[in-house]
């Protein structure tokens, strides 16, 4: 019978984590966070002190039973563990380094009110790498119900959906523009921060539970929405083509030579490794001295990419103050140590141009916050005659995106007044059969909550294609939730229950 | 990371027109179904390549074809005119992309093909004289002269794709006329589904993509000074990897016949004069006369 924990009895300290020091860390895309050895996830598990009102389940966009995976570790049953989390989140190595859990479970978490929180996300992390190095996929017997569900996209929403409609027992077909599945895993988080290999574990894993992957596929261009449910014998199909078209800046100068997108940054250098030029053919010249518009995530990512291929000065330029600042906190806090200059309360005002159609710097003019805007931030209002300029050769913009227009170009589907694809509450569009979720429906949000609406999406398709759904409890006989005819119903590996 | 559902897309043809221009036909039946006059691909010829975009010269839906015509000017186009062999493979190919070139209701359109652009003018000219209308076909247009616009005052569309410069010169002589002239922007791209931007180009104060909202534009709005100058980004990368990449195979020969240099030097086919090339992929005989 163990003590009950209370907040005095845990570990008062956060667990440390190895980190890569800053000086030798922008020298290579090595992860950065090195993760907790097994010592460090016990200590840290033994803080987590199983409170009865749970926020960070609640605090979780996908409600994974965090307390419940901690007890499994805590008890060193570590299988359990990760199929407590695999039972609602299948990407745990993914979502532990990416998620911004300061804003999500950590930032419930009831120790955080007297100490540092649980350090859920290392700990969902542990779990996930050491379920990669181990090997372990739970492939239960799945009986095959004969339904062919599409999925556009090979991104955290579509990989979702994916398992778990193959668990359901469809076979599912995910279709990729690019050569490689991942979708902005792959081209848009660096290795230094979400290694390719814990991608390819993952896309291995959904390959040995059936799903197919055809890559170098364009839908849309190729074949259309609509063909896919008419003549290709798609009973459903499920969009997550994300929302990657960059806003441009709008200022003059802005397509000088050395003025590029976040987005083609990071492509060219995490899919087409333009790190590894010329033994890849890509290039990524960054000059010497880089400026990064913007303070989100991928302007972080823009900056430390940056670093790391050679500037020797990364300016970021954000026209709001750091508590206004959209990055996750490690990140921010990351790119500080590895020497990026920031800019707080800076716009941009125009690209100058060095004679030769290429970037010699950039003006600059300083901010101050007024009123609140429709977002509830403080609204940033130019400081007269505070122009200055800023000497660099590229220029980076990341201040934000908008939706991919292939799939709206192609199809009747309906759009909403930005382009993004209209969806009810159960993430099903105009077209029958047809649902979507992820950036392309809610615009550019994070990994998590686009599994979350990967997720939402395949309980509607379920519902739709009349399959019953094994994670919920049957209740007609009004007896045991939990036992149906004497099988357990917790047993997730069959689709159909005919009763005679 | 091999996919291992499409593995290579195999080139089942090839035509050397030139020293420095050669066509690939393509298996592949989807494609070849869904495109249409105007669009484009992105093809990889191997895993450590580039992205780059080549526009689909013609297309058969019986064969279940395409075909790209390849003009070798830099590393990537070089090296594929020597790999890309019959029954060999490209790693990566997707497509058709772009906005497919509207045929529209025009009577009389010239079709104006500047060097390798004559590869992508001709499934537009066949389309539009699909549709019922009087094609006129120019080929290796240069001069500003245009002898023929006495002859035809009523031109209501002139097509031009080339090099940029060309499509600028038919721009200009078009625009005091006001007849409407529709060019193909070729940038730099990268993805070409609309996510990087790199291939933005300006038309008057308005910014667009060329992978998905073109790649045909109208050719008075296009600022071609600006998508001549972007297209210059990476003259230097370009250059070293061209000369990195003939000391590769120079190397090479030399390692392979002992010694000896000469062999590096040979062509791999016969040369045809570049003049000769309109005989061999003339389009237009059934057009000319409508």
């Amino acid at each position: 019978m163990t003590k009950k924990r209370t907040i005095r009895s845990i570990p008062q300290q956060r667990t440390q984590m190895r980190e890569q020091p800053a000086r030798e860390r922008v020298k290579n895309f090595s992860e950065v966070a090195c993760g907790y050895q097994l010592e460090d996830a016990l200590r840290e598990s033994e803080r987590c002190l199983f409170c009865p009102e749970q926020p960070c389940v609640a605090g979780c966009p996908v409600g994974i039973d965090i307390p419940g995976f901690i007890r499994k570790l805590g008890e060193k049953n570590f299988r359990g563990a990760y199929e407590i989390l695999t039972d609602t989140n299948l990407l745990p190595a993914i979502c532990g380094r990416v998620c911004p859990q300061e804003s999500q479970c950590e930032g419930v978490c009831v120790v955080g009110d007297t100490l540092e929180p649980v350090a859920i996300g290392r700990l969902e992390r542990w779990v996930g790498d050491t379920a990669i190095a181990e090997g372990w996929v739970s492939i239960p017997y799945i009986e095959p119900n004969g339904f062919k569900i599409g999925i556009v996209g090979s991104g955290p929403a579509g990989m979702a959906c994916a398992a778990d409609m193959v668990k359901a027992g469809c076979e599912v077909t995910v279709f990729e523009a690019f050569h490689q599945p991942g979708g902005v895993l792959r081209y848009g988080i660096p290795d230094f921060r979400l290694p390719n290999e814990v991608i390819d574990a993952e896309i291995r894993t959904l390959r040995k539970l059936g799903v197919k992957f055809a890559c170098n596929t364009l839908v849309g261009r190729l074949f259309t929405i609509g063909q896919m449910i008419d003549e290709m014998g798609f009973d459903a199909v499920f969009i997550g083509t994300g929302a990657g078209y960059p806003t441009m800046l709008g200022i003059s100068g802005d397509t000088l030579n050395g003025v590029l997108s976040a987005n083609e940054l990071l492509t060219r250098c995490n899919l087409m490794r333009a790190k590894d030029f010329p033994n890849y053919d890509t290039p990524l010249p960054v000059g010497r001295q880089v400026a990064v518009i913007g303070a989100g995530n991928t302007a972080m990512d823009a900056m430390r990419v940056c670093l790391r291929l050679g500037a020797e000065k990364v300016h970021c330029i954000y026209r709001r103050s750091p508590t206004e600042c959209p990055a996750r906190a490690e990140e921010v806090h990351h790119a500080e140590e590895e020497g990026v200059e920031f800019h707080w309360l800076t716009n941009p005002v125009a690209v100058l141009d060095d004679g030769n159609g290429s970037v010699r710097g950039m003006r600059c003019i300083r901010m101050e916050l007024g009123e609140p805007d429709e977002s509830g931030r403080r609204r940033p209002v130019p400081v007269a005659g505070s122009e200055h300029d800023i000497a660099c050769d590229l220029v980076v913009f990341a201040i934000g995106t908008n939706a991919n227009p292939i799939i709206g170009q192609t199809s009747r589907l309906k759009l909403n007044k930005r382009g993004y694809i209209e969806v009810d509450e159960h993430l099903a569009t105009s077209m029958v059969g047809v649902f979507a979720g992820g950036d392309i429906v809610t615009g550019a949000a994070t990994v998590i909550e686009a599994m979350g609406a990967g997720r939402r999406a395949a309980r509607s398709m379920k519902d739709y294609l009349h399959i019953r759904d094994c994670n919920l409890p049957y209740t007609g006989d009004g007896s045991s939730a939990t036992k149906c005819f004497g099988l357990d119903m917790r047993e997730q590996n069959f689709t159909r229950v005919y009763a005679a | 990371m091999a996919d291992a559902d499409t593995p290579g897309f195999e080139i089942v043809g090839r035509e050397d027109f030139s020293p420095a221009t050669y066509s690939l036909i393509i298996r592949h039946p989807l494609m070849a179904r869904a495109a249409r006059p105007g669009q484009f691909v992105i093809a990889m010829s191997h895993e450590s390549g580039e992205r780059i975009p080549l526009t689909i010269a013609d297309f058969d839906r019986e064969k279940g074809t395409i075909t790209l015509v390849v003009q070798a000017v830099g590393k990537t186009t070089k090296e594929m005119q020597q790999t890309c062999q019959v029954g060999t493979t490209l790693y990566a190919l997707v497509g058709p992309m772009g906005i497919p070139s509207p045929l529209g209701t025009a009577k009389k359109v010239v079709c104006v093909g500047g060097g390798l652009g004559v590869a992508p003018i001709f499934p537009q000219a066949r389309g539009l004289k699909e549709n019922g209308a009087y094609v006129i076909g120019v080929l290796g247009f240069r001069s500003k002269n245009l002898v023929f616009w006495q002859d035809h005052p009523d031109i209501d569309e002139v097509i031009a794709i080339g090099p940029p410069l060309m499509m600028k010169a038919c721009a200009e002589v078009t625009r005091p006329h006001a007849i409407k002239t529709m060019v193909s922007l070729n940038p730099i791209m990268v993805d070409g589904t609309g996510m990087c931007g790199g291939c933005r180009v300006k038309l008057g104060d308005q910014v667009k993509f060329a992978c998905v909202d073109g790649p045909d534009f109208d050719g008075h709005k296009v600022d071609f000074a600006d998508l001549i100058m972007r297209l210059r980004r990476y003259a230097e990368q370009e250059k070293t990897a061209v000369q990195r990449w003939s000391e590769n195979c120079r190397m090479k020969d030399q390692i392979e016949s002992e010694g000896t240099l000469a062999q590096a030097e040979q062509p791999l086919f016969d040369a045809y004069a570049y003049n000769e090339l309109i005989d061999l992929f003339d389009p237009f005989e059934q057009v000319k006369g409508g």
